[in-house]
């Protein structure tokens, strides 16, 4: 028999094929999830300076680095990107893995967490949240005329921080967001390890590491994100 | 003991099928699950009615052949036991049973309980073998193989092919069986030649009979009857992304 | 009929292989040409079936399971036995040979036994090769363990699961063969007849279980290799679809039945613990390495508590009997001696069939964490069946119908006396003699499929180079269809009272109770006109519910069932016939202080059954076992 590999011609048919096959699709959700947990930590420490009794200053700094700084806005376009990447992807492979059982159980099988069976719903209900949050601050930051001014030092900065505090004096917006971030924390419970194994990180020794550091991101990025609206709203009383 | 039973009854693949209950005395705690449909199906026959079609061969554990999901849990509630190893002393005494078949659009139902898996054996006809033919093998010591690699061959290769992984798995996936066989043959050093090529062409015959993909839910290895562990999908991928981006094979 | 064996000449050592350097060959080129039907897919079936598919034929492969790995094969646990001397204990393929006719209780050929031991060298490569996991040593090398019946540890393995291994690599070689075109799977199809053109084997007659539609499949040679048939007991270690179906319709077409009452008896069963039970899980007989085999020596003792019974008081009846070999006895005499001790009212169960199986010593000796790595998954498995922990109490077994050393008569070429029929694996009569040593089964089910039938067979297919393929519309196949069609309806217009099971648990208590571990002439002559009656009320009164054009298991079994009991019949014939006791056979009239009594002035054959008609006493044709390099001796083991 000749080389089957000789009939191959160079061509870059292959990454088709890749990214569609089941394990393809499954590593655009790990290595896009990982991306969006990164991005998840670095936006809930940024936004700690919500926390400082300074009036806002440091917070309206922040915003205003974060979206001025060249390199970080490509960054947030590649962000903005692969959450989009995520969420079709993973709707698309909801889907696909419904029809792989037509006809539903009368019982259906357990042996597995809750999180891990309702990633779909959790991500769709982080999805609408995500909808709603960045209309709220980023769209109207951006592109809305709704944003006061201030000025410090003689430069005028959006008073992104007055919005904030703004929202987050009402009652449901802020049992919106703590609602949301439950959802969050469940779809990381599951998302975070899960990426590893789908990476094949799977290992006696790190495996136990991996479990332990995505409870603590799981629960604590979710935490440190649930403190801004309550201090907010607490302090506003 | 006495038990209500919530049968999926279905004539065959085009039938639409629905359940049918039946009530059955005189089981007593020794006997299998499988034995405990015997005892209906010989009620059903005296009664001249159709028995219910399941499967069933060794009734020892072994041949992976029965295949039940029993109030919702695929080989019944017992961890790491097929049907037939399951017996009603784990049951209440007047329990309503619900038994279905394998769920899944790449496993279509014959009759009943009955359902077609000829889709796992396809996924090893695409590669999950070793290519030698009979006389030209090695003198069996020739190569020694470690005694833990062998032996984590062995935990994967006690796949017995049954499709619980599939059956349990909320996207019907079957990469709980596909990974126990790459696994086995990839920590072999008999299954190095083939080991790149293989994971591949046995990725795109999983995709392709209909299963879905893995999402890590850890259901399959519950219900594993052989305990068969999801390390294996983890190596599994890892063969695959490697074969994948590495070698020439066309995917 | 003059039986010829066709052994070839020569010296015993030097017959296969000068066999296989003058034997005829078929071209690669004819290979192609040439069809060949390999019906079940077990070690035999799927090693032969994807061997000759290597080899260039064109291979049409049958099972009646889902698949061809769930075949019965796949639950053998304890091992292989090669004559590979890895642990340098004096080994060699000569003693296999004889261990093998010994223990055969000298009832089987030696060429064919010789053969089978030169292969077993190639079989554990080979498997090797495929991936197969044996257990190995820490060094990386293969690890062996000693079974019943010898004095060597010749024994392969993979945990309690060798035979699932082992299958599992044939599968995976007939997988290979499948994909590429050369062998076409039938899965669900059972074989209910051969058909014959001009005398020679030319088709099947097979009924697709899932549409219940009749298929004609021609080919230039049939090979069977569909098991045995201890499913006759109804009560058996055999799975539950195991029929003799495929066997019984060739030797209804003229192909002779060997040495039917020859069944092995398996010690180490978990017993029988009601009336609905569907069938016996066997425990390994590695166990037996290990375990000490005892009953209380009084009687009052039977259902006290194990452990309230003190040593003193405790009867290791093996280790008493048989001093050299003590519980590694082989399996026949180890189970008849449970029945002795049974019959003298020392069993330990209820129902008084059951002696212990205790790994206390062991467990003692070696340490928990041992026993467990040799024998975990069986204790499991004991403890789901039983409900009771073996590493606490001891187990509770009695002997079972395990494996058939009888089968359809078949030559050196493992070729039946019908051309162009092969029959291979435990289908087949020929290697174990009166009784078989464990570990033996999967060693002659891959020998016979892997080494020995692609070479025999082209004996045959090199004169059917010039056949054109076979036409399915030959009458010879209208025929046949047509007859398989009518029994099919007959059964099922039959509309009677009783089901299918109640039959084969009838005809399973007559053979167990009159042709089982011991039989007498009176219980024999009972037992055929017993059988004869349950025959004619089964087809008079069977009720078989459903259609033919249908996925139909009921029918299926009717079908089997109704080959049973006619296979009944033969097998008490053939105990009748056979004033001796050898190996699985025992004939109380024939012992000599309780041990069994070989005749080997006037049994020293092979039995060849010739079908006359149902009901009909069949003709007896005898092949005379010819000893040229060992002398048969009163096997002993004390």
């Amino acid at each position: 028999m000749s080389n089957p590999l000789a009939a191959n011609p160079y061509s870059l048919k292959w990454l088709g094929h890749f990214f569609s096959s089941s394990l393809g699709r499954k590593l655009i959700m790990s290595l896009t999830g990982l991306f969006l947990c990164l991005f998840l930590f670095i936006h809930m420490t940024g936004n700690l300076q919500l926390l400082k009794s300074d009036g806002g200053r440091a917070f309206n700094e922040y915003a205003y680095f974060m979206t001025h700084f060249g390199p970080i806005k490509i960054v947030s376009y590649v962000t903005y990107f692969f959450i989009l990447l995520h969420a079709i992807d993973g709707i698309g492979l909801a889907l696909k893995n419904r029809q792989a059982r037509p006809v539903k159980y009368a019982a259906n099988p357990k042996g597995s967490s809750w999180a891990s069976r309702n990633m779909a719903v959790l991500g769709t209900i982080i999805l609408v949240f995500l909808v709603i949050h960045l209309k709220q601050f980023w769209f109207e930051y951006k592109f809305g005329t709704s944003v006061p001014s201030v000025t410090y030092d003689g430069t005028e900065y959006k008073n992104l921080y007055a919005v904030v505090v703004e929202a987050f004096s009402q009652w449901w917006y802020v049992l919106l967001y703590l609602a949301s971030l439950v959802a969050l924390s469940y779809h990381l419970i599951h998302g975070f390890q899960s990426a590893f194994q789908t990476l094949g990180i799977n290992h006696k020794k790190y495996t136990p590491i991996i479990k332990a550091l995505g409870w603590i991101f799981s629960i604590g990025v979710p935490l440190g994100f649930a403190l801004q609206p309550l201090y907010l709203f607490f302090n506003a009383q | 003991m006495k038990f209500t039973l919530k049968v999926w009854r279905q004539k065959n693949a085009k039938d639409t099928g629905q359940f049918e209950t039946y009530n059955i005395s005189e089981v007593e705690n020794e006997m299998s699950f499988l034995e405990m449909m015997d005892v209906l199906n010989q009620q059903l026959i005296k009664e001249k009615k159709d028995p219910v079609a399941f499967d069933h061969d060794c009734r020892e554990g072994i041949c992976g052949m029965c295949s039940m999901v029993i109030n919702g849990h695929p080989h019944g509630h017992q961890k790491a036991t097929t049907t037939c190893q399951l017996h009603m002393r784990s049951f209440k005494d007047g329990d309503t049973i619900v038994i279905e078949p394998w769920r899944a659009k790449a496993f279509p139902i014959l009759r009943d309980l009955a359902v077609d898996r000829s889709a796992l054996d396809n996924i090893i006809q695409a590669g999950g073998y070793v290519s030698v033919n009979t006389g030209s093998a090695p003198e069996a010591n020739a190569v020694p193989v470690p005694q833990d690699m062998a032996e984590k061959a062995m935990d994967a290769a006690e796949c017995i092919g049954c499709g619980a992984c599939v059956a349990a798995c909320k996207n019907s996936s079957a990469m709980l069986f596909l990974s126990a066989k790459v696994s086995h043959l990839a920590l072999l050093p008999q299954g190095q030649p083939e080991r790149k090529k293989r994971v591949i062409s046995m990725m795109k015959a999983h995709d392709e009979a209909g299963f879905g993909s893995c999402t890590n839910t850890g259901a399959c290895e519950a219900y594993c009857p052989k305990g068969i562990s999801i390390t294996n999908i983890a190596r599994l991928n890892r063969e695959f992304l490697s074969a994948a981006l590495t070698s020439e094979y066309e995917l | 009929m003059k039986l010829d064996s066709k052994i070839p000449a020569g010296r015993l050592e030097e017959k296969w292989e000068n066999y296989r350097s003058k034997c005829k060959l078929v071209s690669p080129a004819n290979k192609r040409r040439i069809d060949v039907i390999v019906v079940g897919s077990g070690l035999a079936g799927a090693s032969a079936a994807a061997t000759l598919g290597e080899l260039g034929y064109n291979v049409k492969c049958f099972c009646f399971q889902d698949s061809p790995r769930r075949a019965h094969s796949i639950a053998a646990q304890g091992g292989i036995n090669a004559a590979k001397n890895y642990q340098n204990d004096g080994d060699s393929i000569y003693r296999l040979f004889y261990d093998t006719l010994k223990g055969g209780d000298y009832r089987s050929r030696e060429a064919n036994v010789h053969r089978l031991a030169e292969a077993s060298v190639q079989i554990i490569d080979q498997c090797v090769a495929q991936g197969v996991p044996f257990a190995r040593e820490y060094g990386g090398l293969l690890a062996n363990r000693s079974f019943g019946g010898v004095q060597v540890s010749r024994t392969f393995y993979a945990r309690g699961q060798t035979g699932q291994q082992l299958l599992l690599g044939a599968y995976s070689a007939l997988s290979r063969q499948i994909a590429s075109g050369s062998v076409k799977m039938y899965n669900r199809h059972e074989m209910l007849d051969v058909v014959l053109i001009d005398g020679k084997a030319r088709g099947i007659i097979a009924r697709n279980l899932i549409t219940g539609e009749l298929e004609r499949h021609g080919a230039h040679a049939v090979v069977l290799a569909t098991g045995g048939y201890s499913n006759v007991f109804f009560l058996s270690t055999n799975a539950m679809g195991s029929n003799v179906t495929a066997a019984w319709k060739v030797h209804r077409k003229g192909a002779f039945f060997a040495n039917p009452c020859f069944t092995q008896i398996h010690p180490t069963c978990i017993p029988v613990t009601g009336g609905y039970q569907s069938k016996l899980t066997l425990m390994s007989e590695s166990l037996r390495n290990d375990g000490r085999v005892w009953v209380p020596k009084k009687k009052e003792d039977r259902l006290k508590p194990p452990h309230q019974i003190p040593e003193e008081d405790r009867d290791y009846y093996l280790e008493r009997m048989y001093p050299a070999f003590g519980n590694l006895v082989p399996r026949d005499i180890a189970s008849r001696a449970a029945k002795v001790v049974c019959d003298e009212g020392r069993g330990v169960v209820k129902s008084g069939y059951a002696v212990y199986l205790d790994f206390s010593d062991a467990i003692k000796r070696l340490g928990k964490s041992v026993i467990a790595s040799r024998y975990g998954n069986l204790f499991d498995m004991y403890q789901r069946i039983a409900d009771d922990n073996p590493y606490e109490t001891p187990m509770k077994i009695f002997p079972a119908v395990h494996y058939t050393m009888g089968g359809l008569w078949v030559d050196y070429d493992l070729s039946t006396n019908i051309p162009g029929l092969y029959a291979i694996g435990e289908a087949n009569f020929s290697d174990h003699g009166a009784n078989r040593l464990g570990a033996s089964a999967l060693m002659q089910g891959l020998a016979d499929g892997y080494f020995v039938l692609p070479v025999t067979i082209a004996q045959f297919l090199a004169d059917e180079i010039r056949t054109p393929p076979i036409n399915t519309e030959h009458e010879a196949f209208k025929e046949a269809e047509s007859q398989v069609g009518q029994q099919l309806d007959r059964l099922l217009n039959i509309k009677g009272n009783k089901s299918v099971d109640d039959y084969h648990m009838a005809l399973g208590k007559i053979m167990w109770d009159k042709c089982g571990m011991a039989r007498n002439k009176q219980g024999l002559i009972q037992a055929r006109k017993e059988i004869q009656a349950l025959r004619n009320e089964f087809w008079q009164n069977v009720y078989v519910p459903g259609t033919q054009n249908e996925f139909n298991p009921e029918l299926e079994k009717a079908g089997r069932v109704a080959d049973y009991l006619e296979l009944g019949e033969l097998m008490v014939i053939d105990a009748l016939n056979r004033e001796e006791s050898c190996g699985g056979h025992f004939r109380e009239e024939f012992t000599d202080n309780g041990e069994a009594l070989r005749d080997d002035e006037n049994f020293n054959f092979v039995s060849a059954w010739e079908f006359t008609g149902t009901g009909n006493d069949p003709i007896l044709n005898k092949e005379a076992l010819v000893y040229e390099n060992i002398k048969p001796s009163t096997r002993s083991y004390k």
